[in-house]
């Protein structure tokens, strides 16, 4: 339970990773976590289509963060934070120890838990054997993860909550004079709740130019399509005119996604990169499904069938996962 | 054998509202979520999708009620109570606007964790001026509630159930405004329940009653105004004290409101909270955190044990052999 980490993940510092290591993570990422939706007969499955690539290259080429000193088989949940319980933690010992040169990771959507799970065990920071705890009793990897949860800092499964957070670690972050960033990564809905845009004034207004945002566009929601429940375009020329530097990028494209990263850090003004993406990707079967995308629930045997046939399938034009 | 009753909101708002022009339903991102689906494709002009802002919907269900409209918000109780408070109290309670809350998964009822967990609405709604609260404790409630809402002069605030519902109360007894339900008579202690916790105590109590203890137990579904004279009554008759259990914070609830009226009346007996104990939960199962953070029909038997300074030998096995129908409402043999 308190055994360290001893594998070393890669980061940015080192050597960047190519668009290519980041396609073999994302689907390896896509295909753990269809398996664990079948798992389970439900699950975020849409959510590891879109994000994938945004995550992994987050990680993989955009963080500069340190190697895991967490464990690699999850701690169970300790208690909630309160005075008299020394034991409560959060999971951003997974992403690194603090530093003033290092960047920090805040992941807002937590619907999008299990994607970050899958991500954490392709980069070594967690145990394949860490999921069997998923969403179990008395677990700390929740489908809908909380501050305790591997990857995770604070608690944001109220959504649109965790940037103003950020912003006031970064505005923090400034005036202790360090140079690491801080990332958020976000989804499109959360951008319907108006404490995102407070957040954002706040950011231009104090000029806050060490944190990022990576924005998870696929269009969907809950309900279904983003247009049809609220729309939030253009999402580009608001945030524009809000005081971000603003990137609009195809999200599946690693390359892109990390160039628009590039040199940030120095500047005054807060980053925004739209990552436009494809709630389907890597799974076609997932169209069938169209427009209601948010949460899986097999509805019949012959889908969910359908859906094993295509893990099979998937696992065997792949060779060995990427990472210890 | 207690009948589960498929999600008995979501049909119901259909029927319920197809004489009602006047009824409409604003939801946030969450339709099918909280069973509003069936009234969206039913009446797709009376339905208002407005996103996940919850703030602004407040505003906008404020004005469509001072326009004469009665906007039945739909989401989870969190999103109701917690985020748009200040709209709530003002633009909604204030003006004493007749908008009707509903607030789905009450307390433990999530595996979504600590950010889906409603565990102090009940406490933040009591304290807003002009709301009226109530909750839901079986498939009767759920459906009959909205008569209830719908007959009240000002803001109402529902702690509704969702899903899989067990018919506790006969449907020939709808939920009524400001009256407890008698599913017990006894004098030596008095037990009152809220919500989901009435099955838990139910269970308890019959495995109370086979130890000899003669058990009041009383079920309440309107915590704001708390009135009841039935409730002040069985709380003063009870000789070894007072046992209340809800789904949510000891603070601020049903046990809390049970204590005010106990003290403002004089009603020197012990008073035992079931409840969360001014903590947080987190996600998992619901038969895990009920048992975790005592709220099940075991943590009902210990408190008792408790106010009656004896063991009484009863464990998971007595309770889960106990068999529960549906409870037509107990004579009041002590009716005086």
């Amino acid at each position: 339970m308190t055994q360290a980490a001893t594998m070393h993940a890669p980061t940015p510092c080192g050597t960047p990773a190519t668009a290519a290591e980041v396609r073999r993570v994302a689907d390896a990422v896509r295909r753990r976590v269809l398996e664990y939706t079948l798992k389970n007969n439900g699950g975020y499955l849409s959510q590891a289509c879109s994000s994938a690539e945004l995550l992994t290259t987050l990680y993989l080429r955009v963080m500069r963060l340190g190697a895991s000193t967490a464990p690699l088989v999850p701690r169970p949940f300790a208690g909630v934070p309160r005075p008299n319980n020394p034991n409560a933690f959060t999971g951003a010992d997974y992403n690194g120890p603090r530093g003033p040169e290092l960047d920090r990771f805040i992941f807002s959507p937590v619907h999008y838990s299990l994607v970050l799970y899958s991500l954490l065990i392709e980069l070594g920071r967690l145990a394949p054997n860490g999921l069997d705890a998923f969403n179990q009793d008395g677990s700390t990897v929740e489908l809908i993860g909380a501050e305790h949860s591997p990857g995770h800092e604070v608690t944001a499964g109220s959504l649109g909550q965790a940037l103003s957070q950020a912003g006031g670690i970064a505005l923090a972050r400034r005036l202790k004079g360090e140079s690491g960033r801080v990332w958020v990564f976000m989804s499109d809905g959360e951008f319907q709740e108006g404490q995102t845009w407070e957040a954002f004034a706040a950011l231009a207004h104090h000029r806050v130019g060490n944190l990022g945002v990576y924005i998870d566009a696929n269009a969907q929601q809950c309900d279904g399509a983003m247009s049809e429940v609220m729309t939030i375009e253009p999402l580009a020329a608001r945030l524009s005119a809000f005081g971000a530097e603003v990137h609009e990028v195809d999200g599946h494209d690693s390359d892109a996604l990390a160039a628009a990263a590039e040199g940030f850090g120095a500047g005054d003004r807060p980053l925004a990169v739209i990552a436009r993406t494809d709630p389907c990707r890597g799974i076609e079967l997932m169209r069938e499904r169209a427009p209601k995308l948010h949460y899986v629930r097999f509805k019949s045997d012959a889908e969910f069938r359908a859906f094993e046939d295509l893990l099979a399938h998937m696992s065997e034009g792949i060779g060995a996962e990427v990472g210890p | 054998m207690i009948e589960t009753v498929t999600r008995p909101h979501r049909e119901h708002l259909v029927r319920w509202a197809e004489d009602k022009p006047e009824v409409l339903v604003l939801s946030a991102d969450l339709t099918a979520s909280c069973e509003a689906d069936a009234f969206r494709d039913a009446y797709p002009e009376r339905f208002f999708s407005l996103g996940m802002a919850e703030q602004n919907m407040m505003g906008f269900a404020a004005g469509l009620a001072r326009e004469g409209f009665f906007p039945y918000i739909h989401t989870f109780a969190v999103f109701v109570t917690r985020r748009p408070f200040d709209q709530v109290a003002m633009a909604i309670a204030y003006p004493n606007l007749p908008v009707r809350l509903v607030g789905f998964l009450p307390g433990l009822t999530t595996p979504g964790g600590v950010t889906h967990q409603a565990i102090d609405d009940v406490g933040l709604m009591r304290l807003i001026p002009n709301m009226t609260v109530l909750e839901a404790g079986d498939a009767t409630e759920v459906t009959s509630v909205l008569d209830v809402a719908q007959a009240v002069d000002g803001p109402v605030y529902i702690r509704q159930l969702r899903g899989e519902v067990p018919r506790l109360f006969p449907e020939m007894a709808p939920m009524a405004l400001g009256r407890a339900r008698f599913l017990a008579s006894g004098d030596d202690l008095c037990v009152i329940s809220s919500g989901i916790c009435t099955e838990e105590a139910m269970r308890a109590i019959a495995a109370l009653q086979t130890r000899g203890l003669s058990v009041c137990h009383l079920h309440v579904s309107t915590l704001k105004p708390f009135d009841d004279p039935d409730v002040l009554e069985a709380a003063a008759g009870a000789r070894l004290g007072v046992v209340t259990m809800e789904n949510h914070s000891v603070i601020g609830g049903l046990g809390a409101a049970v204590a005010e009226l106990m003290a403002e009346h004089g009603v020197g007996r012990r008073l035992l909270r079931l409840g969360l104990k001014d903590t947080y939960a987190h996600g998992a199962s619901r038969p895990y955190l009920l048992r975790e953070y005592g709220l099940d029909a075991l943590a009902l038997v210990r408190a008792v044990e408790d106010l009656a300074g004896e063991r009484l030998h009863i464990d998971d096995g007595d309770l889960a052999a106990v068999r529960l129908g549906t409870m037509t409402a107990a004579e009041k043999t002590e009716d005086l």
